[in-house]
């Protein structure tokens, strides 16, 4: 009687010590205490330290606490939120890493706070404060496709561009003007015979993660065909084996032929790739404007251009990629009023050229633009050209986009042409219409 | 009384059960469950699961009529897998041999054989990769083969998709064949001595010893490492990252990964999860038919 009086103590002493566990700290959930500390997640390791300080800088301010936990990588990020979406345990702020129907996703979950009236406020002066593009990732139009209430959803804290990048010491060694990169594709691939004499590496770009090849594809979608074809073709109106994308493909297969691209380029993550340029052992890169504070970081002496990518064609213009990162105001956290007060004093002038300073990110405020480095400028200088699939308000089916960056890795490493590339993408949309249709 | 005495001894053991019964159903069964539950469901993994779609077998049928790329993944699992089945346990069997004899240094050879094992595969899979690369890496294999006057054979071999997948598996070798040393070795170290000095006295040659002996003792633990082998293989993928980035045009694509994707790149949690169910059933159907061979070779 003894062992089980003894067994059942310790239970009950288990339980308690379980149940007198502290609560998770961030949790906005029923019965947590809505006092003046506001929880962020995300993923940014490289800001951790200045977000920190800007942290310490509003308390001494406002009294408010600002606790930032940083969750990194971003894929583990990821799938923490989405959990904790699921939990109903949010912080008051938080990003969203993924695709506008991600993010959509959240808000119809019902964990994202509309802040439009916030940045509509005194003249939409916050919004006012900040890029277009940058707010404009983060707004939903009315009759956008996810059924979403039209409105701002998130503060852009800082601003990407995806650009190239050339080594400015390989082409002297190349016999070239290191202040001007070509500005053709055809003036681009005709550099290969040139790599090939002086045994270097041409362009290196995380091309074994699907998005970033995709993105280079899409660059030159948008330059051949317009956005309006392209778009139509992700509405399912014109298939991949229009020339227009078979163009598109064969710049791929143009490339590998010239020797323009690094030897396992599609084997290669990002990192392997900015660790090689900043290495000096590749002529070109294919990077977004974080790569200033990574150069920085791996070979401060580095000396390097930022162009756009070569157009293969004068009918439209270039476009690249421009993203924003974000944060969201938890609809359910019970500070919200004090979270969005954060995020407005985050998004002002001071805060956002210390970031810009600390960070090397352009900032998500327009004011500071002028306060940035001479090679970050340069990326500000191609604002305007950018575009991003969550601005678009239609987009291709996620194995669509699997099957193309597949099939783009397939010619450049020889195995497949650019129609047979095409063929088996439409087939995979064509299937993927179907199953939307029933 | 005696049967209150019986009670109390009964609820007293179920008592010491309970909390691994707790453990096991919260943490392996529960989530069994679910998953399974999951597979049966269009859903994105964040709006509320209340307003998840569901779609009866659809994601099972996908799986098994219209989508080759979780196939070709299997198929590069199994590659992979036969490789290790041979390749690395006859390595490993070949070296818990000489480890078993009366050799010099035989403690420092344990443990560098099992150094391996215990790295993270990303490093393992980075590592590799410098070692392998020739322009951003030591580029040591095709250096070898160059001093060893086969230059002709020098190749780009994580970069071709020819060679990617088997470089890939002899990397996984070495990171592995570790574990099957040690089993292995343990198995031989409890066959009795006894019988081999009985074996020598009769006058039978080494080849004999090893044939009726070793092997008929060793067949269980045989079987127990090709069963740990099948299921550790086929679960490969951190060490495919660090090698070469991810699926390669599918050259390298594996199940895990594939699950990733579904997960990750399409945020499709319910087809993930049916994948997830699939590859269970694949795992499970081919260790019962390991476990049968197992033991028909030791009756």
């Amino acid at each position: 009687m003894r062992h089980l009086r003894n067994i059942l103590g310790g239970w009950v002493i288990g339980a308690l010590l379980v149940g007198c566990g502290e609560v998770p700290k961030g949790t906005a959930g029923p019965g947590a205490p809505a006092d003046k500390k506001i929880v962020v997640w995300h993923w940014m390791a490289d800001r951790q330290d200045a977000l920190q300080e800007l942290a310490k800088r509003y308390e001494a301010e406002t009294g408010v606490k600002i606790v930032f936990e940083l969750f990194a990588p971003s894929d583990a990020y990821s799938q923490k939120v989405r959990a904790a979406a699921q939990a109903r345990v949010l912080p008051d702020i938080f990003g969203i890493l993924g695709e506008k129907r991600d993010f959509a996703a959240f808000i119809k979950a019902g964990c994202v706070a509309n802040l439009t009236p916030a940045m509509e406020a005194d003249n939409r002066a916050w919004e006012n404060l900040l890029l277009e593009k940058a707010v404009a990732i983060n707004e939903f139009k009315a009759g956008n496709p996810y059924g979403v209430e039209p409105g701002i959803y998130g503060v852009p804290i800082d601003f990407m561009t995806i650009e190239m990048l050339y080594n400015k010491k390989l082409f002297k060694e190349l016999g070239l003007d290191p202040d001007r990169p070509p500005a053709t594709f055809q003036e681009f691939v005709e550099m290969g015979d040139a790599l090939k004499v002086k045994k270097m590496q041409g362009l290196v770009s995380g091309w074994a993660e699907e998005w970033l090849i995709g993105c280079f594809a899409l660059n030159y979608a948008f330059n051949i065909m317009g956005k309006d074809k392209v778009l139509a073709t992700f509405r399912g109106d014109v298939p991949y084996t229009d020339p227009g994308w078979i163009e598109v493909f064969s710049l791929f297969q143009e490339m590998r032929e010239s020797g323009v691209l690094a030897e396992g380029v599609v084997t290669m993550v990002n990192k392997t790739a900015e660790q090689l340029f900043a290495n000096g052992k590749a002529v070109f890169a294919f990077n977004g404007s974080w790569c200033v504070n990574v150069y920085q970081g791996m070979n401060p002496a580095l000396d390097y251009g930022v162009m756009l990518p070569p157009a293969a064609s004068d009918e439209n213009p270039m476009s690249i990629w421009g993203n924003a990162s974000s944060f969201m105001v938890n609809a359910r956290s019970k500070n919200k009023e004090e979270a969005v007060a954060f995020l407005q004093w985050l998004s002002r002038r001071d805060q956002q050229a210390y970031l810009a300073q600390r960070t090397s990110n352009l900032p998500a405020n327009k004011e500071c633009l002028g306060e940035i480095s001479p090679l970050l400028a340069q990326f500000a200088d191609d604002v305007e050209l950018t575009t991003h699939p969550n601005l678009w308000g239609v987009s291709e089916f996620p194995l669509v986009s699997e099957t193309l960056a597949r099939g783009l890795q397939s010619i450049v490493i020889g195995e497949k042409t650019p129609e047979q590339v095409a063929a088996e993408v439409q087939k995979v949309k064509e299937r993927e219409l179907l199953k939307k249709r029933k | 009384m005696k049967l209150e005495s019986t009670l109390k001894s009964t609820l007293e053991n179920y008592g010491f059960i309970f909390p691994a019964v707790l453990i096991f159903s919260l943490f392996y069964i529960y989530p069994f469950v679910q998953i399974f539950h999951l597979s049966f469901f269009d859903w994105d993994g964040i709006v509320p699961f209340k307003d998840a779609v569901p779609v009866g077998w659809g994601n099972f049928k996908e799986i098994f009529s219209q989508d080759p790329t979780w196939w070709q993944a299997t198929r590069n699992a199994g590659f992979i897998t036969v490789i290790a089945l041979t390749f690395q346990n006859i390595l490993a069997f070949l070296l818990a041999l000489a480890c078993d004899r009366e050799i010099r240094m035989k403690n420092f050879y344990c443990l560098t054989f099992f150094i391996p094992v215990v790295l993270s595969e990303i490093v393992v899979g980075m590592t590799w990769r410098f070692l392998i690369n020739d322009f951003d890496g030591a580029n040591v294999v095709n250096r070898m083969l160059g001093a060893l006057s086969l230059s002709h054979l020098a190749h780009h071999w994580l970069f071709d998709p020819r060679t990617a997948l088997t470089t890939v598996a002899l990397v996984h070798c070495w990171k592995g064949f570790g574990w099957g040393f040690l089993i292995f070795l343990a198995g031989l170290q409890t066959i009795p001595r006894e019988l081999y000095e009985a074996a020598r006295v009769d006058g039978a040659s080494a080849w004999e010893t090893f044939r009726n002996i070793t092997v008929p003792l060793i067949m269980p633990v045989m079987g127990l490492v090709a069963i740990l082998t099948v299921l550790g293989t086929m679960q490969i993928f951190a060490l495919i990252i660090g090698l070469v980035g991810g699926e390669f045009a599918g050259h390298t694509s594996v199940p895990v990964l594939r699950i990733l994707a579904s997960m990750q790149g399409s945020s499709r949690f319910g087809y993930a999860c049916a994948q997830g169910m699939t590859f269970g059933m694949i795992l499970v159907t081919l260790s019962f038919f390991q476990y049968r061979l197992a033991r028909r070779a030791r009756v």
